[in-house]
């Protein structure tokens, strides 16, 4: 491999790495919400239900 | 498909340059980097014009996460080409080359765009602040673009010249694939980005509610 290959690899491997990072950065965050979509979830279930009234 | 499209004509399809030799094979992901960074730039200026003209806060949220975007793609341009350069000139960085320092003072521009938006506290003024700012920047993104034309020294290579692509066959083909995977790949993260930001604006509402 010559010293051309070698830094065009490693141009290559630099981008995919931080487009790699940035969707794993990303993919973290979305886990997150959902975690915290569930918590909210589970206190909507643990609220006591309103009573209907009728209106009119 | 398209990324990996664009890599198989990079490394098995287009010819090797006679003039620079295999480190040419930079330029399909630096050049189509650098053109979708002013791409993110750009429609992150033109969300905060939108947003100074509509009040909308949706446009505040769009402009942020374009130029975020911008700023990604914007240091791998930085990186890329700092390779190139070294292969090419010896050198990673060379401060004589206007170019390079216009598109490191537009990528630093953006990059304080975050400080200004995150030293101000959420609401109306800091959403119109970084309106304005994002807006002052989109006037270095044709500065940046011509530096080269209008320099003295043409050590940096001219792709685009005023009678078109100096470059044709396999190479514009191979380029114009590389081009569009990576504004496909931007918008696609772009979209991911803003989808993440307006569930986590909606939870925080949701949160509030609760407490």
């Amino acid at each position: 491999m010559t010293t051309a290959e070698k830094y065009v690899t490693a141009a290559y491997c630099v981008v995919f790495a931080l487009v790699l990072a940035y969707v794993v950065i990303i993919a973290l965050k979305l886990q997150r919400l959902e975690r915290e979509v569930d918590q909210l979830a589970e206190r909507a279930d643990e609220a006591p239900e309103r009573e209907t009234v009728s209106v009119g | 498909m398209l990324v990996t499209t664009s890599l198989a004509l990079i490394f098995y399809v287009a010819p090797t340059d006679a003039d620079q030799g295999f480190s040419q094979r930079i330029f399909y992901f630096h050049v189509s980097i650098a053109f979708t960074a002013y791409a993110c730039f750009a429609l992150g200026a033109w969300k905060a014009l939108v947003h100074l003209w509509k009040r909308d806060p949706e446009a505040d949220l769009e402009s942020y996460v374009g130029i975020h975007q911008g700023v990604i793609f914007g240091s791998l341009v930085l990186i890329t080409g700092s390779i190139w350069a070294k292969i090419s000139w010896g050198h990673w960085w060379l401060w004589s080359e206007n170019q390079l320092v216009l598109f490191l003072v537009l990528f630093l521009f953006y990059a304080a765009y975050f400080m200004l938006r995150f030293s101000v506290d959420a609401g109306p003024q800091r959403a119109n602040l970084s309106a304005v700012y994002a807006l002052f920047g989109v006037v270095l993104i044709p500065v940046s673009f011509l530096a080269i034309r209008l320099a003295q020294k043409f050590i940096h290579p001219v792709v685009f010249t005023r009678n078109g692509p100096s470059f044709g066959g396999w190479i514009l083909a191979t380029y114009c694939v590389s081009q569009v995977a990576m504004l496909v790949l931007a918008y696609t993260l772009y979209r991911v980005e803003l989808a993440g930001k307006r569930l986590d604006i909606r939870l925080r509402k949701l949160r509030e509610s609760y407490t």
